[in-house]
């Protein structure tokens, strides 16, 4: 059984809807790409996951149990956390305040799990008493990933990690994200930098119009020459 | 009471009525068509009703007055006259240029920034102009208010029957208005409006320059009401700066609106004459009905309810003013960001 | 400092304490703002009705107890001011949750817009000063006092007694709200809301609690600050917190919406000018002077004093 398993999801805004019908899974330990055109509803797919966006039709399981009528809050509970595409931190708010945050449903002691993130990402622990909204956008991201990750998340929902990131740091990320899957964590990530994404993805998604394009491995997506004409740039 | 006495209470009912009409058309400009938030009514009705008076009334008697000296006296020149009381005509415009040029300066600054803050300051200019006309009494007598102010064509008819001549004024000025406000909300620029009321983001995001459309919706709502205080004026031919209090200058017809129905101009003239109605008519109930405390407390419960069950208004409804997107969190949508 | 010589030292200790009235209103008003993005006209009415509360406990309820009197020790007020004063401030914070319930929840359900919300305290407010106005008549009245002498400082500064405690209660519940704000965990979650709503609620945060504690507290600091303006007023009306909105939302767009730190500064600031702009000019103006710095800060910095000004 998959992990995080959408069936047929209808989801949108006001009276427009922008996801007609999606379908996507995650199995355990797998890390996932959705690649799509600007504006296809990828973000959307990810809030109507975690219960920002309602869920019309269609179902969300996640390990089992249906979450599409949950309130974000029970879903993040469940084991199952996200890291919006934009505006991802506390800006007014330390560093550390953005990790005690994130650990806010935690009702044990997480100082330890605090270290663990400033291990993991040595430049938080330099800026832990900053205000996050000054931290540079590089920085910005890895918080965004460890608030996230202060839950020992069973799946964790990337919108974008890497938009608007300097290539060096891009590659950064991507190792990161990488080292974070070794760890047990599944991930669900939506990339431009498909590429890339692909390369270290079990599987890929191409989402179009609101609509499930194509399914495939992640090499195998790579190596498709529609999906390189329409979305890999060539 | 006779049957002549119950059709000059109803002229006179009429009259008041269709000023208010001619106020909440000016406010249907604002929050019917763009979702502008105007709490203070009362500074334009005031700066538009001050500047007629004060325009046409006589300079006062030195004799008497003191402090008070100003008077622009354009009734009492021929010249402005022509036979047909020109100078009237004048000070209407006046009025509407004044509050037409306060509604510019204030939107001005605020509207590019937060519409929040342009709400918050017409509470402000509310204040100012009360403070300003009870202070300066050079100006306008202070507390004792202006009284004798001239009426239009007062010379034609005698005294006791000159409501029936101002009703057509009014009468007049209300269709000229709802038409010119009709117009506009049908115009492109009404729909620019109501795009930008609908959904500000994308309407900005299709090249229109939105706080500017606002300051225009802004100036043009001003102006209107500018010209409902000078009618007002020339009816009551008093003017104090208790006469502007905020329960019959802002939220009444802010009832009047919400009733009437958002972005609906008949349903906004109509508002005005169902809520002038049951005021003018709980007067004579006994007990609490007539309590004004009991109104303001009824008023703040009518807009309330409407705002919860029917925010578009009692008759006309104004569909999309609910924006229906998701409401993460306890604020506003934050979501559309990306 | 060049210019204080031409200005009135006791002004400005009396723009302080005055300015301590406003930011314990501008600290709620701007709370609210910042997490559910609700401008609140009817904080105003709050403050009114919370001073109006303790006026029927001072009036009504206690001396049916027994308990009266006024001027206690330096203070034209009596005890029963100080037993008042929390159970007023409790009484508008529950009141405060309870229209949240009843109104505002609703609305923010339907994903009402922000000018929907406010419309909708506008609405409350009226009501408020309609049932104040009904239940107390509209005419001016006061807690029991006595006078007393003021203080004389020197530089020709006097204080009134109760001046001095207005400003030092103020101080213990800014000093309050500061330390809950910066160590509980409420607190924080409270800052993290008004910063990001929609992260928060990803984030796990119960944002049901936020928004009551932040009634809570938003009710319960205007409460006080009611009392206490009654106090240095030396009298109530209905409208006397509709009128406090102009200093009010002057102060908090000063220190930037939804910055309580930045609202308790905004407020000395528009208190200090209030007073001091009275050696120039007819202190009736005060309110409009509170309007003129508001359009001001609009004009020169719009993210408020402390904002970014991008
Ligand atoms: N909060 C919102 N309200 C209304 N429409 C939105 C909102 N957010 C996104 N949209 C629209 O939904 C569509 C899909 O957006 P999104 O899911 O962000 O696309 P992607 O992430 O694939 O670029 C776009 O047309 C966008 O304009
Ligand atoms: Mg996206």
């Amino acid at each position: 059984m998959a992990l995080l398993e959408a069936s047929n999801v209808v989801a949108g805004y006001g009276e427009t809807e922008i996801l007609h019908g999606v379908s996507i899974s995650v199995n355990k330990g797998e890390i996932v790409t959705i690649i799509g055109p600007n504006g296809c509803g990828k973000s959307t797919l990810m809030k109507a996951i975690v219960g920002l966006v309602r869920v019309r039709t269609g179902a969300v399981r996640f390990r089992g149990v249906d979450i599409s009528r949950l309130e974000p809050e029970q879903t993040v509970r469940s084991g199952l956390c996200y890291v919006p595409q934009s505006d991802n931190i506390f800006p007014s708010m330390t560093t550390r305040e953005n990790l005690e945050m994130g650990a806010f449903v935690r009702r044990d002691d997480f100082r330890h799990r605090i270290d663990e993130m400033f291990e993991l990402f040595p430049d938080l622990k330099r800026s832990a008493r900053m205000k996050a909204g000054r931290l540079s956008g590089g920085q910005r991201q890895m918080l965004a990933i460890a608030r996230a990750l202060m839950l020992d998340p069973v799946l964790l929902l990337l919108d974008e990690p890497s938009a608007g990131l300097a290539p060096g740091l891009i590659h950064t990320v991507f190792e990161r994200i990488r080292g974070i899957n070794e760890t047990g964590v599944s991930l669900l990530l939506v990339e431009q930098n498909a590429r890339e994404s692909l390369r270290m993805s079990d599987r890929g998604y191409v989402l179009s119009g609101g609509d499930n394009q194509i399914e495939d491995s992640g090499p195998a997506l790579l190596n498709n020459p529609e999906v390189g004409r329409l979305y890999l740039g060539g | 009471m006779d049957i002549g006495g119950v059709i000059d209470y109803l002229v006179g009912f009429a009259i008041m009525a269709m000023i208010y009409a001619i106020f909440t058309l000016g406010l249907n400009v604002h929050w019917g068509f763009t979702g502008l938030f105007n709490i203070g009514i009362a500074g334009f009705f005031a700066l538009g009703a001050y500047t007629a008076a004060l325009l046409t009334s006589p300079p006062p008697d030195p004799e008497q007055f003191e402090d008070f000296v100003f008077g622009g006296n354009l009734a009492h020149h021929d010249v402005l006259a022509w036979g047909i009381d020109a100078w009237f005509f004048l000070g209407i415009a006046a009025a509407a240029a004044v509050c037409g040029l306060v509604a510019l300066i204030i939107g001005s600054i605020t509207l590019r920034l937060n519409d929040d803050y342009l709400s918050i300051a017409t509470l402000g200019i509310a204040e100012s102009v009360r403070l300003f006309f009870l202070n300066e009494k050079w100006a306008a007598n202070g507390s004792k208010g202006l009284y004798r102010i001239p009426k239009f064509l007062g010379d034609l008819i005698p005294a006791e029957n000159y409501d029936y001549l101002y009703i057509v004024v009014v009468l007049i000025v209300l269709l000229i208005l709802f038409v010119a406000v009709q117009r506009a909300a049908r115009s492109p620029w009404g729909r620019v409006l109501r795009a930008i009321r609908e959904d500000e983001v994308t309407t900005a995001a299709s090249g229109k320059n939105v706080s500017h459309f606002k300051l225009q919706s802004f100036v043009f709502g001003a102006m209107i009401m500018g010209v409902g205080g000078a009618l007002f004026a020339h009816h009551v031919r008093f003017l104090s700066p208790l006469t502007f209090d905020p329960l019959l200058a802002t939220f009444v017809i802010w009832a009047m609106l919400m009733v009437g129905g958002s972005g609906n101009n008949l349903g906004a003239v109509l508002g005005a004459f169902v809520v002038w109605g049951v005021w003018a008519g709980t007067q004579f109930l006994p007990g609490v009905f007539s309590d004004p405390s009991f109104r303001l407390l009824m008023i703040g419960v009518l807009i309330v309810t409407i705002m919860l069950l029917r925010p578009g208004g009692l008759l006309g409804e104004w569909r999309r003013i609910v924006a229906r997107r998701p409401a993460p969190a306890a604020g506003r949508d934050a979501t559309g960001a990306d | 400092m060049g210019f204080l010589p031409f200005v009135k030292l006791g002004l400005v200790a009396n723009g302080i304490i005055f300015g301590s009235v406003i930011a314990l209103g501008a600290i709620g008003l701007t709370l609210v703002y910042g997490i559910l993005k609700l401008g609140n006209f009817a904080h105003g009415d709050y403050m009114a009705f919370g001073a109006y509360v303790a006026f029927y406990i001072v009036d009504g309820l206690l001396p049916r107890a027994g308990i009266e009197g006024a001027g206690l020790g330096p203070f034209t007020f009596g005890f029963p001011v100080l037993i008042a004063l929390p159970l007023s401030a409790i009484v508008v914070a529950l009141g405060a949750i309870a229209l949240d319930l009843l109104i505002y929840r609703r609305l923010r359900q339907r994903g009402a817009s922000t000018a929907i919300l406010m419309m909708a305290s506008l609405g409350v407010a009226i009501a408020i000063r309609g049932l104040v106005q009904l239940i107390w008549s509209g005419d001016t009245q006061h807690y029991p006092r006595e006078s007393r002498q003021v203080y004389h400082l020197p530089m020709d500064v006097r204080i009134p007694p109760d001046g001095l405690f207005v400003a030092i209660v103020a101080v213990i519940l800014v000093a309050g709200v500061y330390m809950l704000l910066t160590y509980t965990k409420i607190g924080k979650a409270m800052r993290a809301t008004s910063d990001n709503p929609s992260l928060a609620l990803v984030t796990g945060i119960n944002t049901k609690h936020v928004v009551w504690w932040t009634w809570g507290i938003g009710g319960a600091l205007a409460a006080i600050a009611g009392v206490l303006l009654a106090v240095v007023q030396a009298q109530l009306l209905p409208i006397m917190g509709w009128k406090f909105l102009i200093p009010l939302f002057a102060a908090v767009i000063l220190g930037g919406i939804g910055n309580p730190y930045g609202a308790l500064i905004g407020a000395l600031v528009v208190g200090v000018s209030m007073e001091v702009s009275t050696q120039w000019i007819n202190p009736s103006y005060k309110p409009a002077v509170a309007f003129a710095i508001m359009i001001g800060v609009l004009l020169a910095r719009p993210h408020g004093i402390f904002g970014d000004s991008q």
